[in-house]
């Protein structure tokens, strides 16, 4: 199956390793992964902060660069949410990474090996909007010595929000607080989720606690084949 | 009126260390309460859907509705009364109390007499209103105000309240045992409910079919106030009203359950006109706008009037369970009040308050009449981006868009973006920033833009 890549703005500028991540998996699968050079963003920033025009134009400009693949996949749960809302025509080809995985292709287990203790954020969006039910666990449960350990209030929001973060950044800082204190008393060495947005979030927060403990991408974790 | 910036008063009320912590034990408890007896009911979803529907309906057809609880309840001997704002409604009210010759009237916990500040009206009118639900009791003793629909008094604890009954109607009470406290109110209330000869109320519904007010309650003061005074006035906010009697089959399930977490709340009041020598012998209602046809008007928002002020919503809300109901600084707080406050008082006059949210959609989940608050905010965000007009803000979202429609600006973007960083950026990670996104570092710190983007890993592959 030809699977086109929608890499998002945040993946493709701060975190590269997690795109490649994505083609690893789909490659080690079978799969021929395509990376359309005109993409960019799809618009779901304006659409949050009030500015639904440009949000649109970006979500058709969208539409026209990956509207003739098979499959779209992208490491985001909320952009696919988003573009499943305003294109409703591509929205059954356009999936987030572990729905692809599990739902689409059929597979749980992708031969990754990633030894160490794992707690996993269900993002609000991938929870409530894209509703990703639990494709990604049972891709986690399948990761080879890997251990998965329960976070307390697993489904409370990071406190992210877009723009949110900075516009209340005081607010956003106090949420964020809550859930890095329940990442790090799960005893978790990595956090991981499947939305960048609220990766760049909890993983800030982590990195300036200094706690030891990391926030990395679900592909990154499938991606992986450490020995322990 | 207008609403003081959240992002700052939230900031203060996060400061309040008290506060978080009453906030959020309430919170969870009332919350895991609620989820407890939601997931008793198999038919949960079909309740939601009937209660969605049945509010739809009413806001599609309020004309008509109205004139027939208006025909209704004057049928049955209830004087009813049209208020355009909090201002007619007001007088209105301090005109049946003078009428009457009275100076002191009992109240019943009520969210739409706070809307218009009734209080306020009649002292001026030279008329006291008693606040007779415990918590609301007590913020008056105060002067505070709610920051909870259901809880008014979440932020404070049982010694404040002690110490608050010893200046003002229990002198010398030494006692912080909850019960003890409840019995000094009940003998300062007691007293009042006895000598009042007015009584005021809200409504959680009007019946329009039969003209009925119905008062849903915990503690039972409510009905002292509807029952005892000989004068009962009650104000009915034009959104309140179902229009059949079998209708509150639906919503006397949704409530209890969505509101305090119980099957069954203690005391539902229901009243139809006048009874002869039984109750109130004079019932006035008073149906108020003040803002709720100008949210009718617009198609996406007027989803906001669904609301049966259960509080659900508040009790799940990241953003209320830290900073608490104050900093939204209006009578209606959480994520029901950031979508119906800019909305009743013109979003000019509350430009932050659909800001005041991370999006998560926790609220919506929880929502017994389905209110697609997300939708809503987003929809008030562009409103509140329209009538901001010019401002540095939509130009650099216009800039942003304009570089979004090109690869070729984006990969320059990025290429700046990496050299621009580079007095902040060590180790891969950025840890000071200057304003506007000082608020991201100061505590978080920042991804730095990768040597290798994305697309030029591709492109070299
Ligand atoms: S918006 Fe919904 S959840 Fe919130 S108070 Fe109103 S009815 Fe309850």
């Amino acid at each position: 199956m030809r699977i086109g890549l929608f890499v998002t703005c945040l993946g493709d500028t701060l975190y590269p390793e997690t795109g490649r991540a994505v083609v690893t998996v789909l490659e080690r699968l079978g799969h021929e992964v395509v990376f359309p050079a005109e993409q960019t963003c799809c618009g779901q920033l304006h659409a949050n902060s009030g500015y639904p025009d440009e949000a649109l134009k970006l979500v058709r400009r969208f539409e026209s660069i990956f509207g003739s693949y098979d499959a779209v996949v992208s490491p985001s749960s909320s952009c696919v949410g988003h573009v499943r809302e305003l294109a409703p025509e591509l929205a059954p080809r356009v999936f987030e990474l572990s729905e692809l995985l599990v739902n689409r292709l059929g597979v749980e287990d992708v031969g990754a090996s990633f030894p160490h203790r794992v707690a996993y954020h269900p993002t609000c969006h991938s929870l409530r909007v894209t509703k990703v039910g639990d494709a990604p666990l049972r891709l986690l449960r399948n990761v080879r010595g890997l251990e998965l350990v329960p976070l307390e209030r697993a489904e409370e929001c990071c406190g992210f929000g877009g723009t949110f973060a900075v516009k209340n950044a005081a607010t956003s800082s106090a949420i964020l607080a809550d859930k890095c204190d329940a990442i790090e008393a799960s005893g978790a060495g990595y956090c991981t989720a499947v939305d960048g947005s609220c990766l760049l979030q909890i993983g800030g927060g982590l990195e300036r606690r200094s706690g030891g403990v990391r926030a990395l991408h679900l592909a990154e974790i499938l991606a992986a084949t450490e020995s322990a | 009126m207008k609403v003081s910036p959240f992002p700052a008063a939230a900031e203060h009320e996060l400061a309040n260390v008290q506060l978080r912590r009453n906030l959020r034990a309430a919170t969870d408890t009332i919350q895991s309460k609620r989820a407890r007896v939601v997931a008793e009911l198999p038919d949960w979803e079909a309740l939601r859907d009937a209660g969605s529907e049945i509010k739809a309906d009413v806001l599609a057809r309020l004309d008509e509705l109205l004139v027939e609880f208006e025909t209704a309840a004057t049928a049955a001997g209830a004087h009813v009364h049209w208020a355009r704002d909090g201002a007619e409604a007001g007088a209105i009210v301090a005109r049946i109390a003078r009428e009457h010759d009275v100076d002191e009237v009992v109240k019943v916990k009520s969210l739409t007499t706070d809307e218009i500040q009734l209080n306020d009206v009649l002292a001026t009118a030279g008329v006291r209103a008693i606040e007779t639900d415990f918590a609301e009791l007590i913020l008056q003793l105060d002067g505070d105000w709610s920051s909870h629909i259901l809880v008014p008094a979440i932020h404070r604890n049982r010694t404040e309240i002690r110490d608050l009954f010893a200046r003002t109607i229990a002198p010398g009470i030494v006692s912080d045992d909850p019960a003890d406290l409840a019995e000094a109110s009940r003998v300062y209330l007691r007293e009042r409910f006895l000598r009042a000869k007015m009584g005021v109320s809200g409504a959680n519904f009007g019946i329009a079919e039969t003209g009925t007010v119905c008062v849903v309650e915990s503690e039972g003061n409510g009905r002292m106030c509807t029952t005892l005074p000989p004068v009962l006035v009650s104000i009915l906010g034009i959104e309140k009203l179902l229009p059949r009697f079998d209708d509150l089959e639906v919503f006397l399930q949704l409530l209890p359950r969505s509101s305090t977490g119980e099957r069954m709340n203690p005391y539902t009041s229901l009243w139809t006109g006048v009874t002869s020598g039984d109750g109130p012998q004079e019932l006035h209602i008073v149906l108020l706008d003040n803002g709720r046809t100008r949210v009718l008007r617009d198609e996406v928002g007027r989803q906001a009037l669904h609301c049966i002020r259960c509080s659900a919503c508040l009790n799940v809300c990241p953003v209320y369970t830290r900073t608490g109901g104050h900093a939204y600084g209006s009578v209606y707080p959480g994520p029901i009040g950031a979508i119906l406050t800019p909305q009743l008082i013109g979003i000019e006059n509350a430009s932050s308050l659909p800001y005041a949210s991370t999006l998560c959609g926790a609220c919506y989940e929880v929502c017994p009449v389905k209110i697609d608050i997300p939708r809503v905010l987003l929809h008030l965000r562009a409103e509140a981006v329209r009538a901001r007009g010019r401002s540095a803000e939509r130009l650099t979202m216009r800039i942003v868009g304009w570089t979004f429609e090109s690869a070729r600006r984006f990969t320059l973007a990025q290429r700046v973006a990496r050299t621009a960083q580079t007095p902040f950026a060590r180790g891969g990670l950025v840890r000071r920033l200057p304003p506007p996104l000082s608020g991201w570092t100061r505590s978080r710190d920042l991804r730095a833009v990768a040597k290798t983007s994305f697309r030029s890993w591709w492109a070299g592959r």
